[in-house]
C-alpha cells in the first residue's frame, strides 16, 4: 500500500468520515473511495453494500476478486452527566476503543481532576452538541438525573442519527421524562428509541457496573448479538 | 499497551514516515470460529516489532516472520493458517478456525 493512500485514509478516520479502500487481489493495484465519491465509483453498488454492512470482505465483479476494507468511523460515546459513572465509564471506553465526550455546565463537575484525558465539555448540552455533532456512529447517554441538562441532550439525540439513545433513571423518573418529550412534540416511536432502564439487566449496583451495564448495551446494539439459544 | 485499530494505522503510518521499514498484515477471510474477525490488522517493522492482532496471539509469530520477508522483497503474499495444515497447527489455530491473512508493504515512495 502506498504510504500516501494510508495517511489519506487516517486523514479520514480522524475527521469522522467512512472509507473503503479497495484491493484487487490478484494484482495487488489499491484504491481508496471516500464516502463522498462513492456512488461515482464503478463499483458502486458493492461499496454501498459494503460500507452498510460495516465490515471488510472479499466481493467479485465481472469475474475480478476485491478485498475491501472498510473504515468506518470510530463509534462514540456522548454522555450528560460528569459524575460517578461516567468516571467509571472513561477508562472502559477507552479500552473499547469508544471515544468519550462528557457534557456538563456544572463546572465543579466537569473538571480534569476528575476526568484525566476525556473530551470535556463545561457547556450546556445544546451547545456542545451543535459543536460534537452527532452521527450514526454515535451513542447518547443521559447521566445526571436533571431534566435541565439531560432533556436537551436527548431532544438533541432524537432528531439525530444516534444508533443508541440511553436514559439513566426508574421507571417512575422516565415515566416523567416520557411526558415531558412528548408535550415537546416527540411521539411514542421516537421515545420508544430511549433504552430505559439504561443498560444491560445484570443486576448492576455500583457506579462501574452500571458503566459496564451501558457499555454492554452500546456494544450489543452496535455489534447485534449472535449467539442463539436453541 | 491495548491497541486498537485506529491506533494500528496510525501507527502504520508514523513509522513508515519515520522511515522504517513496515509491513501491514489484514484478516481477509475466516472460517469456523476465528478468534479476530476479517479486516482485523497487524502492522510489523523491519525488526519485527509489531501491534494489534489478526488472531489472538496464535499466529502472530508466524505473521511478523513472512511480514519481515515481505518488507525485504516489496512481495504481496497471502497466508493461510488452520486445522488443515500441518505447519500452521504447530504454530497453532487452536479453536480449531481457520483464517487467511494478506501481508503486504508500506510503499513510501512519492513515484509508486
Amino acid at each position: 500500500m502506498d504510504l500516501a493512500l494510508l495517511s489519506a485514509l487516517n486523514a479520514e478516520r480522524a475527521a469522522r468520515r467512512a472509507t473503503v479502500l479497495v484491493t484487487e487481489t490478484a494484482s495487488g493495484v489499491q484504491r481508496l473511495v471516500k464516502e463522498a465519491d462513492l456512488a461515482a465509483d464503478p463499483l458502486a453498488a458493492l461499496l454501498d453494500k459494503q460500507l452498510r454492512s460495516g465490515k471488510s470482505g472479499a466481493v467479485e465483479a465481472e469475474g475480478v476478486s476485491y478485498f475491501l476494507t472498510v473504515q468506518a468511523p470510530p463509534p462514540r460515546v456522548v454522555v450528560t452527566g460528569a459524575v460517578h459513572i461516567s468516571q467509571a465509564m472513561a477508562p472502559m471506553a477507552e479500552m473499547l476503543d469508544l471515544d468519550l465526550a462528557i457534557i456538563d455546565p456544572r463546572t465543579a463537575f466537569a473538571t480534569p481532576e476528575r476526568f484525566p484525558g476525556v473530551t470535556l465539555l463545561p457547556e450546556w448540552p445544546d451547545e456542545a452538541i451543535k459543536t460534537l455533532g452527532l452521527d450514526g456512529y454515535t451513542a447518547f447517554v443521559a447521566l445526571t438525573h436533571d431534566p435541565k441538562i439531560d432533556d436537551p441532550g436527548l431532544e438533541a439525540a432524537l432528531r439525530s442519527e444516534c444508533f443508541y439513545i440511553g436514559a439513566l433513571g426508574s421507571r417512575k423518573t422516565h415515566g416523567r421524562r416520557v411526558e415531558r418529550l412528548m408535550a415537546a412534540g416527540f411521539d411514542e416511536v421516537a421515545i420508544g428509541r430511549i433504552h430505559a432502564p439504561i443498560g444491560l439487566d445484570i443486576g448492576a449496583v455500583s457506579p462501574a457496573e452500571i458503566a459496564l451495564a451501558i457499555l454492554g448495551e452500546i456494544v450489543s446494539t452496535l455489534r447485534g448479538p449472535r449467539r442463539h439459544l436453541s | 499497551m491495548i491497541s486498537t485499530d485506529s491506533d494500528i494505522l496510525a501507527t502504520a503510518e508514523t513509522w513508515a514516515k519515520d522511515g522504517r521499514g513496515v509491513a501491514l498484515a489484514t484478516v481477509v477471510e475466516t472460517w469456523g470460529s476465528a478468534p479476530r474477525p476479517v479486516g482485523s490488522h497487524l502492522v510489523i517493522d523491519g525488526e519485527g516489532n509489531f501491534l494489534g492482532s489478526v488472531s489472538g496471539g496464535c499466529v502472530e509469530g508466524a505473521v511478523v516472520t513472512e511480514a519481515v520477508d515481505v518488507i525485504a522483497d516489496g512481495k504481496s503474499r497471502t497466508l493461510e493458517f488452520g486445522v488443515a495444515d500441518e505447519a500452521a497447527w504447530k504454530v497453532g489455530l487452536s479453536c480449531g478456525g481457520r483464517i487467511k491473512v494478506y501481508v503486504e508493504r508500506i510503499l513510501a515512495e512519492e513515484a509508486n
